[in-house]
This record gives structure tokens, sequence and C-alpha cells, in this order.
């Protein structure tokens, strides 16, 4: 086991562990033995041999009784002592020692997840065979979509998929990287890491506040007319490259639309000069966090059904039943 | 003797020497005010889970910044001025001498409020060290050393100097106390300032071992500041205020060395299931389940102190706190060892349960034995025998009781809840609640633990003006060290 950097440690640890409840057991062992009642104990009130103090006394009155364990509390230590001993034959616990029955909590994970596997690869080898379309126009997939949507997506896009700042609506008809059925399988499955670059340095306030001014005029947003015409060579040189020549963005790169009215992180002045000074990345704490890859996560299958949930959000399904 | 020789000729010179109540009264009433800002922060938050906008914007009063600053104002100032007052207290009343250095104790006192008052100004904010219970930065956790060691010293001290053959056994639950917080505290502290004129810092170790140091801290916080140096109190103010020797010297003897020994494996049962290592995790398991019979040795010895004087709980509303505390000690000490076996732990992890096994134990062991201990205490510093108001104590005794029940049924309700909805699947593979279903799932039981702190906050309020009335127009008293008392059999 490669928890241990020598074997030293190893049986440091199987010495202390060994020891402690060792030493457990002999305390409850030489404290039950010695005898309480001696002949010479004193009566109580009621003539019943009592059981004597110990002859300290603290602080004016403060004296112990010597009682013997209760016996009920001493069986309790015993019995989690066997417990202890028994436990640690049978699992890790001792340092390297694996334990009788070879458990492991990867192990139970693994079998686990198997069963499952196992038990839901019918269904699943169903969707694997339908198309997206079809699938959405399934009841049980979709719910079984939804489902996923809430758990998997939903603590960005929202449970509505209406998303949130930073996070695109994946209700409407507007689409960074593609609403094809394929298009959003391959977005879930590899995830996207669009990246708004910083153009402060480069541009400079000036340069920032001009285009700015020109992307508002690209989607009819009141604007300042000069700083617009100026803006304009500033935008060809600096972001027709991502966003096209005509401002209507390029899904092959996930960069938006910029003559429309959907605006993931705002489309005040201000907001948009934020965007092109510091850019939309992930060092910038305003920026996207990207969309993550869930292909470790979620089988293909299981990545169809969700994407023909996501496509049915803006898509009347082709074959509804 | 020379000790009685030395206290008699002192007597007749007429100068008797007296104990140091100053600084048991000092930390006594900071107890209690501790004790209410840190539960008003409590019940703040407690209202931000129902109404997240009661942070109004403002980051310095969001719940992460707060949350901590509950826990240490409650742990650390509530809980700590209480042993501080109660240790130095009991370690002078039981070895019949006068603390150790009377400079030493002021520096633990104005030390320990320093540390405290910055708390309050670096956690909200957001000044961290994000370490669960050990959130302060370096430069307060150096100030925490200073205080602590000098807390030793005094101890220790004090206990070097005693005039009685025999250490109370009080004082061997607060000595392993002092002496583990300070090997925790050093340890789970080690730490790398980025700069000497900077807060910020980075913990010595990293990943799992950071985590496992951090358990290793977090766990024996409970068990040694929470638990250990409670029973002290206990072993003191139970058999005081019943007036009933402890019920069995050599339980005592098991169960301490039981406690101690064993406490310190049982924090790998915070990381189960995760990246720790399997045999660590069964360890963390096996050693909190052995802890059962020693935790509920200290809870026998003390209930069973009032054998024979049973229907003093009947008047006396302090023993009603110090027995009812004894009571919800031995429950949370069954319900952790329970918490900590592995499947259990699958359903009880990371659900508000937790949170009501926490005060279960915080509310119902902690603030009651202190509560209990403090009635007693603070008019013995004013030379008096009594509280100003006796019914005001049986006031605040059943509205905390409510209070605690309250708030421990509703987490423990919403925690299994949790847990139940977080496991459910359908039959499709796929979870039947989205995350967000059990919170709001929660709400109700939110309200409820609401209700249950507000109601522990007011008995709070109660105790501070019973206190203001039994202080008013009373002097500090310093009680003579009586001469010449050696115990005899």
């Amino acid at each position: 086991m490669s928890d241990f950097v020598s074997s030293f440690w190893n049986l440091y640890v199987i010495v202390l562990v060994v020891a402690s409840i060792a030493g457990c057991a002999w305390l409850l062992l030489a404290t039950g033995r010695i005898k309480v009642a001696s002949k010479d104990t004193p009566k109580d009130a009621a003539g019943k041999s009592a059981v004597g103090v110990t002859g300290h006394v603290w602080d004016d009155d403060l004296q112990e009784y010597n009682n013997p364990l209760p016996k009920w509390w001493s069986n309790l230590f015993w019995i989690t002592i066997v417990f202890a001993v028994v436990y640690l034959i049978l699992y890790p616990g001792l340092g390297t020692f694996r334990g009788v029955l070879d458990w492991t909590s990867s192990g139970a994970y693994a079998k686990e997840r198997s069963t499952f596997d196992e038990r839901l690869a019918p269904l699943y080898a169903k969707y694997a065979k339908m198309d997206v379309e079809q699938i959405a126009g399934d009841a049980a997939a979709r719910q079984t979509g939804e489902r996923m949507f809430l758990n998997y997506c939903s603590p960005c896009h929202g449970s509505d998929a209406g998303g949130s700042r930073g996070f695109p609506n994946l209700r409407d008809h507007d689409w960074l990287y593609g609403g094809a059925p394929e298009k959003i399988i391959e977005t879930v499955t590899g995830g996207r890491m669009g990246v708004m670059p910083a153009f402060g340095p480069v541009l400079g306030d000036d340069g920032v506040r001009n285009a700015a001014a020109y992307v508002r005029s690209l989607s009819g947003l009141p604007h300042d007319n000069l700083r617009a015409q100026l803006g304009r060579a500033v935008f060809a040189q600096n972001c027709a490259a991502c966003h096209g020549a005509d401002g209507k963005g390029n899904q092959a790169l996930g960069a938006p639309n910029l003559t429309d009215d959907i605006w993931m992180f705002g489309s005040s002045e201000q907001t948009i000069a934020h965007g092109i000074t510091d850019g939309h990345n992930a060092d910038y704490a305003g920026g996207p966090t990207p969309m993550p890859a869930f292909k470790d996560t979620l089988s293909p299958a299981q990545i169809r059904v969700i994407a023909a949930y996501v496509w049915s959000l803006s898509n009347a399904p082709a074959h509804a039943k | 003797m020379v000790t009685s020789t030395v206290a008699t000729s002192v007597a007749a010179t007429g100068t008797a020497a007296t104990f140091n109540y100053k600084i048991v009264r000092w930390f006594a009433i900071m107890s209690v005010v501790w004790g209410v800002v840190g539960m008003l922060v409590g019940v703040i938050i407690a209202a931000q889970l129902l109404w997240p906008a009661l942070n109004f914007d403002i980051a310095w009063l969001t719940y992460g910044r707060l949350r901590p600053l509950h826990t240490n104002a409650v742990i650390f100032a509530f809980g700590g001025s209480a042993l501080f007052a109660t240790s130095y207290y009991c370690v002078q009343r039981t070895c019949q001498a006068r603390l150790y250095s009377d400079a030493l104790a002021a520096f633990t006192f104005w030390g320990w409020n320093a540390v405290i008052v910055l708390a309050v100004i670096t956690l909200p904010l957001g000044i961290t060290s994000s370490k669960e219970y050990a959130e302060l930065e370096w430069p307060i956790d150096i100030l925490i050393t200073l205080v602590w060691v000098a807390y030793a010293v005094v101890f220790f001290g004090t206990i070097a100097r005693r005039t009685t053959p025999h250490i109370y056994v009080a004082n061997w639950f607060f000595g392993a106390y002092i002496l583990t917080i300070a090997l925790l505290h050093v340890v789970n502290s080690a730490e790398l300032p980025v700069s000497f004129v900077g807060w910020k810092s980075y913990s010595a170790y990293a990943g799992v071992q950071d985590a496992m140091v951090q358990w290793w801290y977090g766990h024996n916080a409970v068990g040694f500041f929470l638990t250990a140096g409670f029973l002290g109190m206990m072993y003191y103010f139970v058999p005081k205020q019943a007036g009933r020797p402890i019920y069995s010297y050599r339980l005592s003897v098991v169960h301490f060395w039981a406690l101690i020994f064993t406490y310190m494996w049982a924090g790998p049962h915070h990381l189960h299931y995760t990246a720790l290592p399997d045999w660590t995790q069964s360890l963390g398991m096996v050693f909190s389940l052995i802890l059962l019979a020693p935790s509920w040795g200290g809870m026998i010895n003390g209930v069973m102190t009032l054998s024979g004087a049973w229907h003093k709980l009947r008047e006396d509303p302090i023993l009603k706190f110090l027995i009812v505390s004894l009571s919800f000690y031995g429950m949370s000490t069954f319900e952790g060892p329970m918490m900590s076996i592995k499947t259990v732990n699958a359903l009880s992890h990371y659900t508000d349960w937790t949170i009501g096994h926490v005060h279960s134990g915080a509310l119902g062991w902690v603030a009651f034995i202190t509560i209990g201990s403090l009635y007693y205490l603070l008019p013995r510093m004013f030379g008096k025998s009594e509280m100003w108001s006796i019914p005001l104590i049986t006031a605040h005794f059943w509205i905390a009781t409510i209070g605690v029940v309250l708030y421990i049924a509703a987490m423990w309700i919403a925690g299994v809840m949790q847990g139940l909805m977080w496991r459910a699947t359908n039959a499709d593979g796929t979870l039947t609640y989205a995350f967000v279903e059990s919170v709001k799932a929660t709400y109700p039981f939110y309200a409820i633990r609401l209700v249950g702190g507000l109601l522990f906050l007011g008995g709070m309020l109660l105790m501070t003006y019973n206190m203001i009335r039994t202080i008013a127009g009373s002097k500090p008293y310093d009680a003579p060290i009586p001469a010449g008392i050696v115990a005899h059999a």
C-alpha cells in the first residue's frame, strides 16, 4: 500500500492501535478486580452497609465514594472492545493489513455502480439507438432527461433552463455553439471553453468606450454616434476575427451574435466596456465558468437523453407520442 | 505543617491571604456577555438560512463570514471564558492555594479577550485561514499560544503549590484539557505567513493530510475543550451543589484515562467516504465506538452523585441545569458513536443531523453545565450565597430546555429527511430530488430551529439581567484561604 513511506509507519500504527485497545481492556480488568467494600465499611442511615468514601476531602466537603463500576457499564465497554477487535480483523485498519474480508471503499463503490449499470443497461441501450428528436418525443425519456438536467445542469443554467448572468439561456433559439442535436451532444460531452480575451491593455480606455458604443449600435441600442463611428474601425481590427465583420458571431468559436437583443452578461455600456477591458475568461472574477465536460460523469446514452431534453426546450419534438 | 504555620501566622498578623477571585469574577461575567453575543450571531445566521436577504447584501454580514464568528464566539469566547473562570476557581478551592501568578492570570484574561475582539473584527472582514474552528489567522494564533502557555503555567503552578495531599478529579480533567488544547492548537495551526505584515498564511499541510490534521484537531477540540474541560466543571459543581460525594472514584479513574486516550483517535470519522485511506477511516470509527462507555462513565458519575438526594432536583433549578446537562451529554455521546458508524454516516453526513448533534452537545451539555456552574459561582464572587432571583433561574431553565429540544428535534428530522432525499433514486437511475428540493423541504425546520435558538438566547438575556441585579450594589468578594486545612481520612 502506498499510504506509508516505510514499513516503520505501518508497524507504528499497528502497535499504537493494539496498545490502545489493550490499554482499555487492562484499565477495565485492573479496576474491576479491586475489592470495594471492606468489613469496616461504614453503615448508612438505613443501617445497610454503604460503600465508603475514599477518605480524601477537598474544599470543605468534596468527597468521593468508591462504588464499583456499574456492571452494565463494564459490559458495554467490553462489547465495544470486542467489536473493535473483530472489526479490525475483518476490515482494513491495522496499517497495511487489508482485513479478512478484503473490503475497500473503492471496491464497494465499483460493485454498487456495476449493479446499477447492469440494471439500467437495457433502458439506455434503447435510447442509444434512438434519434435525439425521437427521445425528445418519448415521455419517459424526456422525464429522465429533465431529472438529469435538474441534477447536473440546473446549478448554472437554472431549474427552468433560463440561464443567469454568464450562463446561457437554453430555452431561446440563440445558440453560442449551435442548437442542432449533434452540437448539443458535443457541448455536453466535451464541454466548452469559450474565452473572450481582455482588450483593455491593447485598446486603452478610449478605444474600449468607442468599441462599446459601436457594439451597442449593432443591435440598435442608444449610443454615442461619434464614438460608434470611431469604434467601427476598432471593431474591424480587433473583434471581427471572432464576432464576424457584421458582428453576427461565429458558432464554431462560440463567439456570440452581437446584433440581437440577447446578452449573457448585460447590455449596458458599462458592462460591455468591462467585458472588452477584462475579457470573459476564468481568470476574471466576473467571467464565465467554462461549461464542464460530462464525458467522464455520464455515459454517451445519458448525454443523449440530456441533449434531447435541452433540444426539446426550444424545439417541438418531431415524433411526439 | 509548614503551610499551616505560615497561614496561622498570616492570620495572626491580620492580613489573611485570599483566593484570587478577581480573575474568576472577570471571566465569569465575560462568559455571560460573550454567550449573549455568540448566541445572537447564531440566531442571526439561523434567520439568514430562512430569509437570505437578511445579509443585506453586505459582505461582512454574509452567512459564510458570520458562521465562523458564531462558532468561535460560543466555543472559545463563551465556553472558553467559562472554562477559565471555573478552572481558576476550582483549582484554587481544591488546592487551597492562591493562583500561582496573579499577573499571568490577568494576562490570560486580557489576552483571551483580545483574541476574541480580534476574531470579531477579522472574521467578518473575511480574514480567515479557512480551517474549521481554527479560522483565526497567524498573528492571532500566536497570541492564543502565548495566552495558553500562561494559562498552563498558572494552572499547573497552582497545582504544584497545593496544600492538599491529593489532586482532585476535576483538576485532572482541567489539566488534560489545557495540555491537549496546547498540542492541538500548535500542530493544527502550523502555517506559513505570506508576509510578516499581512494576515494571509498557508497551512503547513496539504491535501488529505491537511484534512486529517484539521479533523484530528476539530474532533479533539470537541473532546478536550468541549468535553474534558466541562467534565472538570461537572466534577466540581455537581457534588458541590448537590452536597453529595462523587459516586465512584474508580469510575472516574477508568473513564478519565479511557476518554483521553480514545478521543485522540476519533477524528477520521469526520472524513468517512473521502480520499482518506480506508484503514484510517476504520480506526476513526472503531475508536469512536469504544468512546461510548468512557463518555457515559462521566455521565453516570455525575448523575449518580445525586442518588440519595433526588428530591433536591425538584426545588433547585441550578441542579436541574447541571443534571439535565448530563442527560444531554449522555444523549449526544451515544449519538456521536452511532453517527461514526460508516453506514449511518453515509446517511447523516453533510446533513443538518450533524448540526442537531453538535447543538445537543453544545447547548444541552456545554451551555447547560456552564449556566448551572455560573449560577453557583456568580453570587459567591460578590459575597452572596445565591443569585438575585431563583424563580428567574427556574424560568431560564425551562425556556432553555424547550429551546434545545425544539432546536435538536428540528435538525434531526431535517437531517434524516435530507439524507433520505439525497439518496432516493428512480427506476431510471436518476435522483428523485434535485438538491434545491431538499433545501425547500428544510425551510419549516429552519423556522423551528430559529424559534429554538431565540428561546435559548432569551434565556441568556434573563441570566444577564439576573446577573446584573445580583452584582448591583454588592462589593467584589475575595474569600480567605482557610488556614492549614489538610484532608485526612
